[in-house]
């Protein structure tokens, strides 16, 4: 990062070059790397998702053809999932918890380095299947057997893809418990913790526990697939539906592994732009905990349609409907925060904001779709689509973006552009909407998902929605522009960036020295 | 930096370190260990008793019971065959147009394929029914649809269906199209499919 002056570096003689950042150890480096990182994934992931607007702009077949569409939306999940929103949190958590409580890096600040550079690697072998024979995965990014069993050699691509990514998260995740567990400085308790650090030590906790469970679900793919083992071929007496049940005991904790971070985050920005303490933090803290406890009783709920008895379905359904108990106290916590508050809107505060909105909008159209009956009839619709669209893109994508604004006087030591930030929130804002608005009702009309073609009553409200998706794609370069005059140069940022900003990151000067805490502070 | 409080917290990392990695271990195996274990809790329970009504009034192993077997001879269903390909150089199709069948007679029917390009190629047969609700009566004992097929250049392969049509089968339905498409799998080498698939 260019704030980082030759000065800051004394006495380490640290390399130079390609090699500093190949080598390096420190926290802050290692999280700018992951957040590039996780923004070239999120712009190759949002480049298959235009064609696949472009695509499904009208009726018929004009772009690409079924099989590659297939492609596509299989690679756009797998990309955003495992290559843009959790390296991204990854990075938040790297560059912020060791400044927020007080420790000087990271516990183990070698095998950090290891678990950003082993994340290049799965993404050159995912990207590289395209070109495979018989062309990348297809199977959907949650790689239903049985073609996750039947696919061409891109299907192998993935999976290594997977596991690399997984040795990649699990290794950050131990990172992140153990610093969090032993780093803390002197009079820095669990219950003075900034909600950051909190709801990151829990989703660290999720992903220690479920992402084995998505290697060894692959892994049965892949034996399978190679070495005649049937755990989930039919042929063979194994049971394809075995297969989702795996898979989605570790996906219905992934879904909170991408959101758990973001109500960190969006809990750190409203008490600063609100000039209040947040509303109820220890009912934050075990909200969060709660969600993430009551999120390993709920994965049939993605499954009612298999065909699942009626104790079943009914567990499933009221299991996740108490879900929505903690994260209602979360959502009436941020606005009572803001009640009353002197609140001012800076782009930080206009994500959060909008992020409170937009996700709870995903949120009741997550109620819906655990109903069971209503399932069935909106499983595998664009219904569904919408749905978590909603949570992933207006939840998780505009609390990183909130984030980011927050954050980024702190990293660069020059305020980011008000008039941008503003620009690109507003931009994004209505082009989401626009975009994935108008799936609820192709949805409820009965338009399949991952389908190239559509009948011609659909193509209205999809003309939008590609109109939408194209200008909410253009609206992100607005973000580069941003970040790189933010880097350039600009206003000052004073250690305090933000009036009325609270926790220990504030404490130290920004840009942020390369070294930080190395004598610990202690906290009242 | 060496200070012994310095060394206690390394020390304790590396305990918390190690605890945390071991379960992670422990959560990979569990993954495997989730298969039998699913199998045991729907049989312990009978809770898979899917779709199958008489076994959850009471009777919970009725749907086990042996079914009646016999030929229904009053009955005749006029069952054809159709092969489609899917951009494969292949010739595919059956041997006999169709065969009038009673339903629970055991019936054995034989498709012809031919790769006439001059390398070797793996395809795998998607069956679909016509009417679509025939499908569920259609109990195949045998198809080459169960495993991917790879034919070396020029082979010329005679592939079987064995099948019987359930005696359940609704009396409208007098007519089945049994009807499949052969989907080329490329990257799928002749070597890994015959170790994966061979079955």
């Amino acid at each position: 990062m260019a704030a980082v002056t030759p000065d800051q570096l004394h006495g380490h003689h640290a390399p130079r070059g390609v090699m500093r950042w190949l080598t390096t150890t420190n926290h802050k480096d290692i999280g700018t790397m992951y957040m590039i990182f996780s923004f070239i994934m999120f712009l190759s992931g949002g480049v298959l998702a235009l064609t696949i607007r472009a695509e499904l702009f009208k009726p018929g077949l004009q772009v690409v053809q079924p099989e590659f569409f297939n492609q596509l939306t299989t690679m756009h999940g797998l990309i955003m999932v495992f290559g843009a929103i959790m390296p991204a949190f990854v990075g938040f958590a790297n560059w912020m918890i060791p400044l927020m409580i007080g420790a000087s890096d990271m516990a183990f600040a070698r095998m950090n380095n290891w678990s950003f550079w082993l994340l290049p690697p799965a993404a050159i072998l995912l990207i590289g299947s395209f070109f495979a024979p018989g062309g990348a995965t297809a199977a959907g990014w949650t790689l239903y057997a049985p073609l996750s069993v039947q696919m061409g050699m891109g299907m192998d691509l993935a999976i290594f893809a997977i596991h690399i990514m997984g040795v990649s998260s699990i290794m950050g995740a131990i990172n992140i418990v153990v610093t969090v567990l032993n780093m803390r400085a002197p009079g820095m308790t669990m219950m003075k913790m900034p909600l950051f650090c909190w709801t990151w030590l829990i989703t660290a906790y999720l992903l220690i526990a479920v992402m084995p469970v998505l290697a060894g679900a692959v892994t049965m793919i892949l034996a399978d697939r190679h070495f005649g083992t049937s755990f989930f071929n039919a042929a063979g007496g194994g049971d394809p539906v075995m297969y989702q049940h795996i898979f989605w005991f570790f996906g219905h904790p992934e879904v909170y592994i991408m959101i758990l971070p973001a109500f960190g985050i969006v809990s750190q920005i409203i008490p600063t732009f609100s000039r209040k303490p947040l509303f109820g933090y220890a009912s934050m803290v075990y909200a969060t905990a709660s969600i993430a406890i009551l999120s390993f009783a709920v994965w049939a709920h993605h499954m009612f349609a298999t065909g699942m008895p009626a104790a079943g379905q009914l567990f499933f359904m009221y299991a996740t409907m108490l879900i929505a108990v903690p994260t209602g106290v979360k959502v009436f916590n941020w606005i009572a925060t803001m009640w009353r508050g002197s609140l001012s809107f800076e782009p930080p505060m206009l994500w959060a904001t909008g992020f409170i909105f937009v996700f709870t909008i995903g949120g009741f159209t997550g109620l819906i779709c655990a109903i069971a009956p209503i399932d069935i009839q909106v499983q595998d619709t664009y219904y569904v689509v919408a749905h978590f669209h909603y949570v992933l893109v207006a939840g998780s994508l505009f609390a990183l973006f909130a984030g980011a604004y927050y954050w980024l006087p702190k990293w660069t030591g020059h305020m980011p552009s008000e008039s941008l930030g503003k620009l690109h929130f507003w931009c994004s804002m209505v082009f989401f909407n626009l975009t994935f608005f108008p799936m609820h009702f192709l949805g409820l009309a009965g338009m399949p998902r991952r389908i190239p073609d559509y009948a011609l009553q659909f193509a209205d409200f999809n003309a939008i929605a590609s109109v939408g998706a194209f200008g909410f794609g253009l609206s992100q370069l607005i973000f580069i522009v941003v970040v790189v005059k933010c880097i350039r140069g600009g206003e000052r940022a004073a250690a305090r960036s933000w009036e009325s900003a609270e926790g220990l990151e504030w404490t130290v000067p920004s840009p942020a020295p390369h070294h930080t805490f190395e004598e610990a502070p202690v906290v009242r | 930096m060496n200070s012994p409080a310095d060394n206690g917290l390394a020390s304790d990392n590396r305990r918390l370190l190690l605890r945390l990695a071991l379960s992670a271990l422990v959560m990979f195996g569990f993954g495997f260990l989730l298969v039998p274990f699913y199998e045991k809790i729907c049989d312990a329970t009978g809770i898979n008793n899917v779709l199958r009504p008489e076994a959850e009034a009471g009777a919970r192993f009725a749907a086990d019971a042996p079914l009646n077997s016999q030929v229904d001879a009053s009955r005749s269903i006029l069952v054809q065959f159709d092969a489609n390909l899917h951009d494969l150089p292949w010739r595919f199709q059956p041997v006999q147009r169709s065969v009038s069948v009673h339903p629970g007679q055991l019936v054995h029917v034989e498709y012809e394929v031919t790769n006439t390009r001059a390398e070797p190629i793996t395809g795998q047969a998607v069956p679909s029914y016509g009417p679509q609700l025939a499908g569920q009566y259609f109990r195949k004992l045998d198809c080459f649809c169960f495993a991917q097929q790879t034919l070396a250049p020029g082979e010329r392969r005679i592939m079987p269906v064995v099948f019987v049509v359930d005696p359940a089968l609704p009396p409208d339905v007098n007519t089945i199209t049994l009807s499949y498409t052969f989907f080329e799998l490329k990257g799928r080498s002749a070597a890994s499919s015959a170790g994966g698939r061979a079955s």
